[in-house]
């Protein structure tokens, strides 16, 4: 089920620079949302900018009716959706695409972040905890500041290893190189899922296929319907000889990370 | 059951339109290619509201599409450059078609070629398909490197794709024009007098958009089609011109947003409206336009849609 209604804002708070927490008051959209979906959001009112934006699900209150944003400020869409304030509307098309599926046991999993990627493994931690499945948590971003969430994941009963490109915490580099490390001594996972920007996701799934595991990868692609309607959003799927190029808004955005093609 | 819909379809008889022998229950249908094969709104609105569906492009054979990115967003419209992905006329025969067949809806399949025999192959064998209803012929996709763009800027060969297809099929022909030409009441005079029953338009204007960071084109195609309210004054202007110069019903699009942009299309000349990619951004968005023309019937004392085509060529 998906829905096109007005949700709206029961908060708006920055958390770090650039970075937003929006909720809205979504109860039909909270109910159905999965981990890995997305909504198509309305950030401003008039024709310009035109097209809605794709962001994650980051997390949802059922109880409550409440479906929670994390967004970064990008660019114009992202910026205006920065000017709205508790108490008003904002457009929402949702939940969309097909998220991650959950494990059919309670073993290890890993997940790997790369900055923004944190918003819809976030919401992954949540479902796993409550579904008794603990994960290690690869979690990377530029520097310190923007390492969201660890405490929150901690608290899930996760286990948190940051990475930052300053090195002001954890450790100094690149999330896919501190996974590499440690998949090296011990790649027991069940099922590994990533998101981050495009290049760490290209290596994650080469470490994914290296050690021969299941993973599971969120994509981005500049997006007009959301809906499945426009061919706008396709990724590359497949294997050489057979490339079929697939809708990122319906057919994903979680691929399994052996079926993209990174060309 | 039939005779319910029948009477509340004769309640609304004055929002019926003609394109050629098609006839719609009214005036609003959806642009190609920015609808999918309907079930991709279906979940937001009831389809058998629409006027009639008119599909994603279909090919002779399946076309796997350019490289991405496929779209950006430029001021107040969007780039495209998709590539006519589709998966060819076979499948989407037996696999896209038979949803609509549940649906009291008219189904405009539009067409694309490299040749003008496949226009005409494929006007052929969508003639002997049950649930197709019209044949929307793009001669005017911007994104085919070797097919469309000739066609619908050589007023010659856009009239000899018309013949073509005239005589492969029995269905009404509505041929799409590209505003990428020097003059397109030209080619809308050669593509009436070749058989054409209907025109639409219109379809994108070539354009494209630099990455300046990257220093290099946002699209992976480079050149994509401009469309949304960016292109609307374009649009407009071709109805009105084309209107003048040919008395073939016109299916007007082109950053159609609101009633209020639908009800100038019918003013300039068009018989019945297409909301393209509107519908990303408001999935509600013909259903609104539909509302907004009825009540503008209503308020200003018309009794018939029909009586409001064309009407402000009156009036200068
Ligand atoms: C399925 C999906 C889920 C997403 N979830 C989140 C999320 O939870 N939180 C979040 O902060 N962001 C998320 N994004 C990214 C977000 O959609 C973009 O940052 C946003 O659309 C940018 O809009 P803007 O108007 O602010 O920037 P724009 O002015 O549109 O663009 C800013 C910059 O980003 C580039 N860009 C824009 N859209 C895309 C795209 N889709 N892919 C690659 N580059 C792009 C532009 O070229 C430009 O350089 C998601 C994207 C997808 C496809
Ligand atoms: C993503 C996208 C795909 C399109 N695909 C087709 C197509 O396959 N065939 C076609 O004739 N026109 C196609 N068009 C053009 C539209 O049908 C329409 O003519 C144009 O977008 C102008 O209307 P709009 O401004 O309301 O979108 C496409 C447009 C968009 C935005
Ligand atoms: S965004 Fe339109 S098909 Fe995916």
């Amino acid at each position: 089920m998906s829905f096109l209604l007005d949700a709206e804002i029961t908060k708006q708070e920055m958390i770090g620079p650039g970075h937003y927490r929006l909720n809205l008051l979504a109860p039909d959209i909270a109910a159905a949302a999965r981990p890995g979906q997305f909504l198509q959001v309305r950030c401003g009112s008039t024709l310009d900018p035109f097209l809605r934006r794709p962001i994650s699900i980051n997390a949802v209150d059922r109880e409550n009716g409440e479906v929670a944003l994390f967004y970064r400020v990008a660019g114009r869409g992202t910026a205006l959706l920065t000017q709205k304030a508790q108490g008003e509307p904002v457009s929402l098309l949702g939940p969309l695409g097909r998220g991650f599926s959950l494990p059919k046991s309670q073993a290890r999993v890993a997940v790997v972040s790369g900055g923004i990627g944190i918003a819809p493994l976030y919401f992954l931690l949540l479902e796993l905890a409550v579904f008794g499945v603990s994960a290690d948590v690869f979690l990377g971003a530029a520097t310190a500041g923007q390492l969201f969430f660890t405490k929150e994941i901690k608290g899930l009963g996760h286990r948190v290893e940051p990475a930052t490109d300053d090195g002001s915490a954890g450790y100094h580099g690149l999330v896919t190189d501190l996974f590499a490390e440690n998949m090296a001594r011990s790649s027991e996972y069940a099922m590994i899922y990533g998101c981050g920007p495009g290049g760490m996701q290209r290596r994650l799934a080469e470490i994914i296929k290296e050690f021969g595991v299941s993973g599971e990868l969120s994509l981005e692609e500049r997006m007009g319907c959301g809906v499945g309607a426009c061919l706008s959003c396709v990724c590359k799927t497949g294997s050489e000889g057979s490339i079929q190029y697939r809708r990122v808004c319906t057919e994903g955005p979680v691929f399994p990370a052996g079926e993209v093609v990174w060309a | 059951m039939s005779g319910v819909n029948a009477s509340k379809d004769a309640g609304r008889s004055h929002l019926t339109v003609n394109i050629g022998s098609l006839r719609m229950k009214n005036p609003v249908t959806v642009a190609s290619g920015t609808f999918g094969f309907g079930p991709e709104y279906a979940p937001y609105l009831d389809l058998n509201r629409l006027g009639a569906i008119v599909v994603k492009g279909i090919t002779l054979l399946p076309r796997a599409g350019n490289t991405t990115p496929r779209l950006v967003e430029t001021p107040a419209g969007v780039l495209n450059s998709i590539g006519l992905q589709n998966p060819g006329v076979e499948r989407f025969i037996t696999e896209a078609l038979p949803f609509l067949a549940d649906y009291d809806l008219p189904v405009i399949v539009n067409i694309a070629g490299d040749t003008a025999q496949d226009y005409a192959r494929l006007a052929e064998k969508l003639s002997r398909t049950a649930g197709v209803a019209a044949l929307e012929v793009n001669i005017s996709c911007p994104n085919i490197k070797k097919g469309g763009l000739q066609f619908g800027s050589d007023p010659a060969s856009a009239a000899e794709v018309t013949r073509l297809v005239k005589e492969s099929t029995h269905l009404p022909v509505i041929i799409k024009l590209s505003p990428n030409v020097t003059s397109i009441v030209a080619v809308a005079e050669k593509v009436a007098a070749a058989g054409a029953d209907a025109l639409s338009l219109i379809n994108t204007l070539l354009g494209m958009a630099i990455d300046i960071r990257a220093r290099r084109p946002v699209l992976g195609n480079i050149l994509g089609g401009l469309s949304g309210p960016a292109v609307k004054p374009v649009a407009l202007r071709a109805v009105w011109q084309v209107r003048q110069a040919v008395p073939l019903p016109i299916i007007g699009m082109g950053g159609i947003t609101s009633a209020a942009d639908a009800i100038e299309f019918l003013l300039a000349g068009a018989t019945a409206v297409a909301v393209g990619s509107a519908n990303f951004v408001n999935p509600l968005a013909t259903m609104e336009v539909l509302a907004g023309i009825e009540s503008y019937l209503n308020e200003n004392g018309f009794n018939n849609i029909r009586e409001i085509s064309g009407l402000a060529h009156n009036n200068i």
